[in-house]
């Protein structure tokens, strides 16, 4: 079952050919039949999922403006705070946590009409790429129930997939929006770091910490991104949006100049999917692109940068869950020291305790500048290399990971060989460029995702090159 | 493992972060630690010289507003009702010994 494009979506909700009311049940009714399967989804909103839909249906009826997004469901990953159900980022840490206030994205995309229907599943506090890190069980890919659906935001993906809503929400510190969406056969944007206020969402690591949509296409991810960018107040990193909309594009590849990464061309990089990626890549050069091999050299250690720098803002962040504002507290503790130790043992699942227990070690005296302020500085080495490729080339393209989805429980057993599946998707975050994720074909019956990156704040440029790829790949 | 971290450095950096191990957990993150840290000192040896790191990805410094009062849209009630223990408008908490 499957949805309209959000413009025709939005169309028909105007013109009265469907309401919102009939959109949210029909998402609902999906949900209902395919979650059993997969999992995709923690909690839906169905009272005031229905509520808004009623209220949308009567702006209509009244002959007002009912919004860019009127009466299009969505489902927001559960570490954004949405009203009407719970946000527990799939942690037992914040189970049964009600939102004292909404993010601002979800805020901006209800303002024109949009609808949160359910809450997607995830790794827990996003950390992993397979959601088997959630506590509330794992997601199954939508081609393969058998194997993962990516993570972190792997039920925000999945849920697209199966046809639960036109779009979802995501977020992406080294991957967790664009792996998913390459898993999963749908688009992923993680766009420039800033674009999207990080306000009411459950923080991982600030400096690499992204949000942004999962969609069926190209048009359809432009149109959410239109909506949810922009400065914000509440989020002092947040950056000026472009004046253009990024919902009308230039198209064409004649003439672009494009990077092929090849360090992402490797013997760690699956056969069957470096195949479909190169068949991507002299499509690009049959339409008029001018490819060329680009070097960077520094990102083979993009990420070790990574793994220390995450952990070490994440260990950081993590440490407000202290078992006394809100949520998980546990009650046998005799004093506020046992408070917070078993509040935080029992609250937290096993990879945040480790990611948490490294961060601490990286961040101790003693150690600071061995690793956090040497990941930093190797960091501006990366960020140099990627400015010096876009004086040369417009875009760089590669794989978005390595292999195809794997099988469920393949890798639970051994910690690094799953932080390995991040190594084409961290550097895009801590550069701080956008990247996106395009299905461009298929690995064994399963999908493979083709990642674009550009400069920072040319969010514009690439999702009209992705669009100008997608009409081809479609034809 | 290069970096095998002792028993007391794991004890110790669990009590930094707060939280209860146990001996077999103890051990379990002494391997695991080990593991990570071993690839993480792949950055050792990377000539860095003349470069400064980056705390900010998009080069915001500073961002200021102006300093006035503004009404919140999350009420205190709301707020308070989340808290496990609660006394009157307080939250409540263990002794502190």
């Amino acid at each position: 079952m499957s949805w309209p494009n959000i413009s025709d979506i939005v169309g028909q909700a105007c013109d009265g050919v469907t309401t919102a009311r009939q959109n949210v049940e029909k998402s609902l009714q999906i949900i209902e039949e395919k979650n059993p399967d997969y999992n995709a989804v923690v909690s839906v909103c169905k009272e005031r999922a229905l509520e808004r839909a009623d209220y949308i249906d009567s702006l209509v009826k009244q002959g007002k403006n009912p919004g860019r997004l009127a009466g299009v469901t969505f489902i927001a990953k559960d570490n954004y705070l949405v009203f009407g159900s719970e946000t527990t980022a799939s942690s037992n840490m914040l189970k049964g946590f009600s939102a004292p206030y909404q993010s601002t994205a979800v805020e901006r995309l209800e303002a024109e009409g949009a609808i949160c229907v359910a809450k997607a599943n995830m790794d827990a506090f996003a950390h992993g790429g397979s959601t088997e890190n959630s506590d509330f069980g794992v997601t199954k890919n939508p081609f393969d129930s058998t194997k993962v659906a990516g993570g972190s935001s792997g039920g925000s993906a999945a849920s697209v997939a199966l046809g639960m809503v036109p779009f979802a929400l995501g977020t992406d510190t080294g991957g967790s929006i664009r792996q998913p969406a390459s898993y999963c056969g749908v688009v992923g944007l993680k766009p420039t770091y800033g674009l999207v206020s990080r306000s009411g969402v459950v923080a991982m690591a600030s400096s690499t910490d992204v949000l942004g949509p999962i969609t069926n296409n190209i048009d359809d991810c432009s149109i959410v991104l239109d909506v949810m960018s922009g400065k914000d107040p509440l989020d002092s990193t947040s950056v000026e949006r472009d004046k253009e909309a990024y919902s009308i594009l230039d198209l064409g590849l004649s003439g672009k100049k494009i990077g092929v990464i090849s360090e992402y061309f490797t013997e760690g990089l699956d056969s069957t999917v470096r195949s479909e990626v190169e068949k991507t890549i002299e499509i690009l050069r049959a339409k008029g692109a001018d490819i060329v091999d680009i070097k960077i050299p520094s990102l083979p250690l993009a990420l070790a940068v990574y793994y220390v720098i995450v952990p070490a803002e994440l260990s950081s962040n993590l440490s407000r869950h202290d078992g006394q504002r809100y949520q998980y507290s546990d009650s046998t503790a005799r004093n506020l020291d046992e408070s917070y130790e078993l509040s935080r043992s029992k609250g937290f699942g096993a990879e945040a305790k480790r990611r948490i227990m490294i961060g601490t070690h990286v961040l101790s005296s003693g150690y600071y500048d061995a690793y956090y302020k040497k990941a930093q500085t190797v960091r501006t080495k990366l960020i140099n290399e990627f400015n010096e490729a876009f004086g040369s080339v417009d875009f760089l393209v590669g794989p978005v990971a390595p292999t195809t989805a794997f099988k469920i429980g393949e890798l639970v057993n051994d910690p690094l060989q799953m932080y390995l599946m991040d190594v084409m998707t961290v550097a895009a975050n801590l550069v701080g460029i956008p990247a996106i994720s395009i299905p461009c074909g298929k690995a064994n019956g399963m999908p493979v995702g083709f990642q674009i990156m550009t400069k920072q704040k040319n969010d514009r440029a690439l999702l009209a090159i992705s669009k100008s790829l997608e009409l081809e790949l479609t034809k | 493992m290069a970096n095998k971290l002792t028993r007391e450095q794991i004890v110790s950096l669990a009590r930094l972060a707060r939280l209860k191990i146990d001996d077999e957990e103890v051990s379990k993150y002494q391997s695991e630690l080990s593991v990570i840290l071993d690839y993480i000192d792949m950055l050792d040896n990377i000539d860095v010289s003349g470069l400064e790191p980056t705390y900010q990805v998009t080069g915001l410094q500073n961002v200021f507003r102006e300093d006035v009062v503004q009404k919140q849209p999350t009420d205190a009630g709301k707020l308070l009702s989340l808290t496990p223990s609660k006394q009157d408008r307080y939250i409540k908490v263990k002794r502190m010994i």
